[in-house]
């Protein structure tokens, strides 16, 4: 269906991918003035349930899903015996012993052979529900009013990170508002063969709005310049989530105990060697992961860069990067290597851009 | 995807386009490559005067997702290039093979008098072959 749009595929995880339509800038720009429509299907869907569904999770990850409502949701990690981040998470709690936690597609088969192995002591089970989930995103200012339309939730009622189970263009979903762009904007998980109709739908109730369908490209420099990390680029088995200025994640006062405990306390109490910071680049040269990062033009290598891109709403080119503790502070010129050009860059606050609400 | 391929004009297998004007040759990249690359965002070309060589990188062309080496696709000395592209480089993806084009070089001339030109040019049929091989 995406090629019947035109769109550029790309391969990604083993899936094949949409990665823009046509212009991944203005893909980007209606998302963030009108609405996009992403086909998020390559997402892992992985159910958790049982009396102890709850207790399960909270040994497991690094939240206290437990204390999450049911119709809430909460952004949280999964983290290895040495505090490294094995995935990214959002995890929705369905129902009172329901619980569907969404990885990223790269990981989810780490995640679910993860999650089994942890929830062996409790009465929980865990079911790789990838292949019975489409996901459909639609993001942006005009997208409540979109949706509206076409489903009996009842979205003005719903917050931020809450989720409802309600039909979308007459398809059974759960409709959620939670997404990765920055913008507000709801995601919608269907049955496989109700994805075509449910995009068609919001596909044509969103032309009168200016709604563009939109693709990786896009969805990667909207989730930039909102500052959310990228796994693989900003997270990865050697970073815990305090380098990634996430340590809002790991609860520690939560009732028992949890896998990667002790040594993300420790990184907890002894502090990061590299820090997660945000970078704008005068020029139009764009950094690129992997990229050195500079004391000065000409000075020694400080960090590297994770994520870079051209901003379309700044329209300037902007990164994150790790950089090594108490570098950041003091450094008011900074520089990326660009392919051997020492391209000046400023430090700035994540994140890049904030929706005004 | 619809894709333009010009009949006029030559291309190499790293989807420049060249256009022959008398003993000079106009250059840029192909329609194909633009929405291959995306959203162009930054082009960088060889400097008025400098020698180019057939085959060799010249310039890079930056787009969202990728930096790609930009290859002269002739010999010769650059004798302009288009400074268009500093303000806007999105015209490579509106116009590739008109306000988007990149620089110009003149050519040596052959035994017949003629431009010279690499053998190894494509045709537009050779060309969109090449790309509907590469899917």
């Amino acid at each position: 269906m995406h090629q019947r749009l035109g769109a550029t595929m790309t391969s990604f995880a083993g899936w094949q991918m949409p990665l823009r339509y046509t212009s991944e800038t203005a893909e980007h720009l209606a998302v963030r003035r009108a609405a996009g429509l992403f086909d998020l299907s390559h997402m892992g869907e992985i159910t958790v349930t049982g009396p102890s569904a709850g207790a399960a999770l909270d040994y497991a990850l690094t939240g206290q899903l437990s204390a999450v409502a049911p119709g809430r949701a909460r952004y949280t990690m999964m983290c290895a015996e040495d505090g490294g981040v094995l995935d990214d998470l959002v995890v929705y709690r369905q129902g009172e012993q329901e619980f569907l936690v969404v990885a990223n597609a790269a990981n989810t088969a780490t995640v679910v052979g993860q999650l089994r192995d942890r929830a062996a002591g409790y009465d929980a089970s865990v079911g790789d529900a990838t292949a019975d989930y489409a996901l459909i995103a639609i993001q942006g200012p005009a997208a409540a009013g979109i949706l509206a339309a076409l489903t009996d939730a009842d979205l003005g009622a719903m917050k931020y990170y809450a989720g409802v189970f309600g039909d979308v263009a007459g398809r059974r979903s759960w409709v959620a508002r939670t997404g990765y762009t920055g913008e507000d904007g709801f995601e919608v998980f269907c049955r496989p063969g109700d994805a075509e109709p449910v995009w068609s739908a919001l596909s044509a109730g969103g032309v009168a709005a200016g709604l563009l369908p939109a693709g990786l490209a896009a969805r990667d420099t909207l989730r930039l310049e909102a500052g959310m990390p990228l796994y693989g680029n900003e997270l990865g088995p050697d970073v815990t989530p305090f380098e990634a200025g996430l340590g809002r994640v790991v609860k520690f006062d939560k009732p028992g105990d949890f896998v990667g405990r002790p040594a993300l306390a420790a990184r907890a109490a002894e502090g990061s060697a590299k820090q997660l910071a945000g970078l704008t680049i005068a020029s139009r040269r764009v950094p690129r992961h992997g990229y050195p990062v500079l004391a000065e033009a000409g000075g020694g290598r400080i960090g590297a860069v994770t994520s870079g891109a051209p901003s379309p709403t700044l329209g300037v080119p902007i990164a994150m990067a790790y950089l090594d503790a108490g570098t950041a502070e003091d450094s008011g010129a900074l520089a990326v290597d660009v392919r051997g050009e020492a391209v000046p860059a400023r430090l700035t606050d994540l994140p890049f851009y904030r929706r005004r609400s | 995807m619809t894709m333009n391929v010009p009949a006029e004009l030559r291309y190499t297998q790293e989807h420049e386009w060249v256009s022959v004007e008398g003993m000079s040759a106009r250059v840029g990249i192909t329609d194909y490559a633009a929405q291959q690359l995306g959203d162009v965002v930054y082009v960088s070309l060889p400097a008025p005067g400098a020698e180019v060589t057939a085959g060799e990188p010249c310039g890079e062309v930056e787009s969202v997702k990728s930096v790609s080496d930009l290859y002269s696709p002739v010999d010769g000395e650059v004798t302009e290039v288009n400074t268009e592209l500093e303000d806007d480089p999105s015209l490579v993806n509106a116009e590739p093979y008109a306000a988007g084009w990149m620089f110009r070089v003149r050519l040596a001339a052959g035994s017949d008098g003629e431009a010279a030109l690499p053998p190894d040019l494509l045709s537009a049929a050779q060309y969109e072959e090449l790309t509907k091989s590469a899917g």
